[in-house]
């Protein structure tokens, strides 16, 4: 391992911010051929470390060697001009357009006034097919599931000569298929010698992919490790600073009380699917991508239709048709997407975690402000969310602030049943320790929670019992003694 | 981040004092129409008078009308085209429903308000069902509405002479305070109130912050629609009853371009386009820039074709200017 060639180096990175020194001193260097996995918590450092090398932020200071080769990256232009391609959380390609036209976006062949499509094609099924997929070069982007577009992200960056690609997070929306269909794609690309710089949250990644990996803390470069010489606590260990105690931490209440009964419920997306809540446990709901778990969530929140079933709270059936009913029946939905769906970029903490309760200070047209500011302070104080003040900008906060925000506001409208759809998606070790906690002071409060989630061993570790489901209807429903990787899996793929 | 950097943040400006807010929210555009002023007063002295800020405040008040409901919409995600349509037809209908048909002044007024309530229903209606882009819907309202004015007159202006209905738009209160200062007074209260004390509010703000999470914060969004439309399809006839009054007519073009005037003032104001921030407060500041602006490039002699392409800098500068405060304030 160590015989291979030093791609790129990192030394001495300085950048500040006004009132932030987001880069403080920090080292990275890469190898030809591997995959380095970058880890911290949020505001480590890491995304910015990233922008420096992509050219989107300029470096205060520090040496950036590429090749043996010092280098100076003032924009995007320069980057690309010295092999680094950096593939975002969101993709960014474009929907209307093929996927040929897409991976020679910019780089048409031919003279301007008359582009070679056919040859465009050509090569690009060629890409498609060394890296095994089994697309066509004229489909369409927006046919494209979100794995598939990634892939062609990928495809495209090899395309134009990348030698160092950075991955930032590229496995938070796929499904376990889909990853392995990654990770395949990855070594692909470490065997034509490409170096990947790797950025995830999901520790049980880096023993199938990564090579070495470096730990950043508060803007300061803290080790690099072999992954085979590590150990997931001495990585979590590095990051937070401290020796961290088991990471799901469940006491297991009583549960023979039924909260909700769903029957038979059915619309477009699922079919026939019935199961019980008991009072203060946590269901998991696994299952690939698309196997309608989350249209199962909305349908009983009352955000899609419902064609046929039943849903029974505490023994009552009950109509919900809005989110609105769903509210008012008690049940609570932390929803899949935060930015998309949870939060309110643009309003305060205040607003935020106050809009589903505006009935307990907005009475009379008067507005109780003491009151409203007490709901807030409770729940941003109860949920320890980090901000200077309710008055911040919920758009402004690190990600897994945001998603606790959007978690206390559902806890200010004190739901009977919280439906948490992939709750820890995209946020750091630290607030997903915090987010487990606070998980299990609900239900020992007699709080119900309903966790969908794509993560396995947060689905093994946090549930009561785990649903799993299979396109659209459930497959098995099983205790958490019988619930391990390979029964829950099993169940989930089609045989 | 530690407790004492959390503490170190707050300043005078995260203070709650709204005098404050204000300043602080509109501070770029304030120092503009104070330095404009400035300039004014400087080039022609009878700005400063007493009866040259009254007409000015005079002017600007229907615009506000439609301006303060438009603050609204934008702040809900959307935007009303039809407005200045809706206004040229209330002109039209009240002035037809009394010179025509013999009706009352206070059934004229209530049908032609009822015209605007219902267009801005539609409007509302429309936008929700059918999830077309606002900015279609309400500018086809617009083509229907304006060419309705024009059918209904044959474009031509009807000469109204009324004493009492001529007094709601020229008339005085105590003998100083115009008449339609008194309704806008109403209507801005009415709107900071609807704003900031009450759930509604919060739900506007919240429709056009994130509408899929209003959706699932339980905000009923069809009714925010239909609020914000038929508000502002009411302020529009409201408006063309006004300048009706004032002009002693009913006239099928007077409303051509009082919607991009109206959506100027609110965007001066620091309300974003892209929904879930504005304040009244701002538009009223953006009102005022625009309407002393005309005022001294009349006062000055400047023939109004030119006042137009001076408009036209004049709120680029400004709106650019905000952008980049924004920009600002929001990067990490």
């Amino acid at each position: 391992m160590s015989e291979k060639p030093i791609l790129l180096e990192m030394n001495g990175i300085h950048k500040s911010f006004p009132g932030v020194h987001a880069l403080d001193g920090v080292h990275l260097d890469l190898r030809a051929g591997e995959v380095h996995a970058l880890l911290g918590e949020n505001g480590a450092g890491k995304s910015t470390l990233i922008k420096v090398l992509g050219g989107i932020y300029e470096k205060d200071e520090g040496d950036i060697i590429i090749n043996g080769e010092k280098v100076e990256i003032r924009n995007v232009k320069d980057a690309e001009k010295y092999g680094v391609s950096i593939i975002h959380q969101e993709i960014v390609l474009v929907p209307e357009m093929s996927i040929s036209d897409n991976i020679f976006l910019g780089k048409e062949e031919g003279p301007a006034y008359s582009i070679s499509r056919s040859a465009m094609e050509k090569k690009t099924q060629e890409l498609l097919d060394s890296f095994n997929m089994g697309l066509k070069a004229t489909q369409m982007v927006s046919s494209l599931n979100i794995a598939q577009q990634q892939m062609v992200e990928i495809i495209r960056s090899t395309f134009s000569q990348a030698k160092i690609i950075v991955m930032d997070e590229p496995t938070s929306s796929l499904s376990d298929k889909e990853v392995d269909a990654l990770f395949d794609t990855i070594r692909n690309l470490k065997a034509q010698g490409i170096g990947i710089i790797y950025i995830s949250h999901r520790m049980s990644e880096l023993d199938q992919i990564a090579d070495r990996v470096s730990v950043y803390r508060d803007g300061k470069y803290i080790a690099t490790r072999e992954v085979k010489n590590t150990s997931v606590d001495e990585l979590i260990e590095l990051m937070v600073g401290r020796a961290v105690g088991n990471y799901y931490n469940r006491t297991y209440n009583d549960c023979s009380e039924t909260i909700m009964e769903v029957r038979n419920l059915s619309n477009k997306k699922v079919h026939n699917v019935s199961f019980d809540l008991k009072k203060g446990e946590i269901l998991g709901f696994a299952g690939l991508v698309g196997a309608g778990r989350t249209e199962t969530m909305r349908a009983i929140f009352g955000m899609d239709k419902k064609d046929s079933g039943e849903i029974i709270i505490e023994g009552k059936p009950v109509t919900i048709n809005s989110s609105k009913d769903g509210l008012s029946a008690g049940i609570g939905l932390v929803p899949e997407s935060r930015r998309e769906e949870g939060i309110f970029p643009d309003q305060n903490i205040k607003f935020n975690e106050t809009i589903k309760v505006l009935n307990e200070f907005i009475k009379n047209m008067r507005v109780d402000s003491k009151k409203e500011t007490e709901i807030a302070e409770k729940y941003m104080k109860e949920l320890s969310v980090r901000a200077p003040g309710l008055g911040t900008f919920v758009g402004n906060l690190s990600g897994g602030n945001q998603q606790k925000v959007v978690i206390a506001s559902w806890l200010a409208a004190k739901p009977k049943i919280l439906i948490m759809d992939e709750p820890t998606r995209g946020i750091d070790v630290g607030a997903k320790a915090e987010i487990y906690a606070i998980m299990n002071d609900l239900v020992k409060n007699g709080v119900s929670i309903i966790m969908v989630s794509s993560e396995l061993p947060e689905v093994i570790g946090m549930s009561d019992r785990v649903v799993v489901m299979r396109s659209g209807e459930i497959s098995a429903i099983l205790d958490r003694t019988e619930a391990d990787q390979v029964t829950i899996m099993k169940n989930a793929v089609n045989i | 981040m530690s407790e004492k950097e959390i503490t170190a943040k707050k300043s005078i400006l995260d203070s709650d004092n709204p005098v404050i807010q204000y300043v602080k929210r509109n501070g770029g555009i304030i120092i503009g129409f104070i330095i404009l002023c400035v300039v004014i007063q400087f080039n022609t002295p009878q700005f400063m008078t007493w009866s040259n800020i009254i007409s000015v405040l005079r002017q600007i008040s229907s615009n506000l009308y439609l301006a303060s409901a438009i603050t609204m919409i934008l702040i809900a995600g959307g935007i009303d085209l039809s407005a200045g349509a809706i206004v040229s037809l209330s002109s039209v209908i009240v002035a037809t429903c009394m010179v025509n048909y013999g009706f009352s002044i206070p059934v004229a007024i209530v049908a032609a308000i009822a015209m605007g309530a219902l267009i801005g229903f539609v409007n509302g209606t429309i936008i929700y069902k059918t999830g077309l882009p606002p900015f279609i819907v309400t500018y086809a309202m617009q083509c229907i509405c304006q060419g309705a004015a024009y059918v209904w007159t044959g474009a031509q202006p009807i000469r109204l002479t009324d004493k009492s209905f001529i007094f709601l738009g020229t008339g005085f209160v105590a003998n100083v305070i115009p008449m339609p200062l008194v309704y806008l007074f109403f209507i801005l209260i009415f709107v900071w109130y609807i704003l900031n004390r009450t759930k509604l509010g919060r739900h506007i703000y919240a429709t056009g912050g994130n509408e899929k999470a209003a959706e699932f914060s339980g905000v009923n969004i069809k009714h925010v629609r239909w609020f914000v439309y038929t508000f502002s399809g009411i302020m529009a006839a409201l408006a063309g009853i006004v300048l009706s009054a004032r002009m002693y007519s009913g006239q099928p073009a007077v409303g051509a371009n009082a919607a991009m005037d109206a959506i100027a003032s609110v965007v001066l104001g620091g309300t974003s386009m892209g929904g879930g921030r504005g304040f009244i407060g701002g538009t009223i500041i953006g009102a005022l820039l625009i309407g002393v602006m005309n005022n001294g490039l009349n006062l000055a002699g400047i023939d109004s074709y030119w006042q137009m392409v001076a408009k036209g800098i004049i709120i680029l500068i400004a709106v650019y200017v905000d952008f980049v405060k924004q920009g600002k304030k929001l990067r990490k």
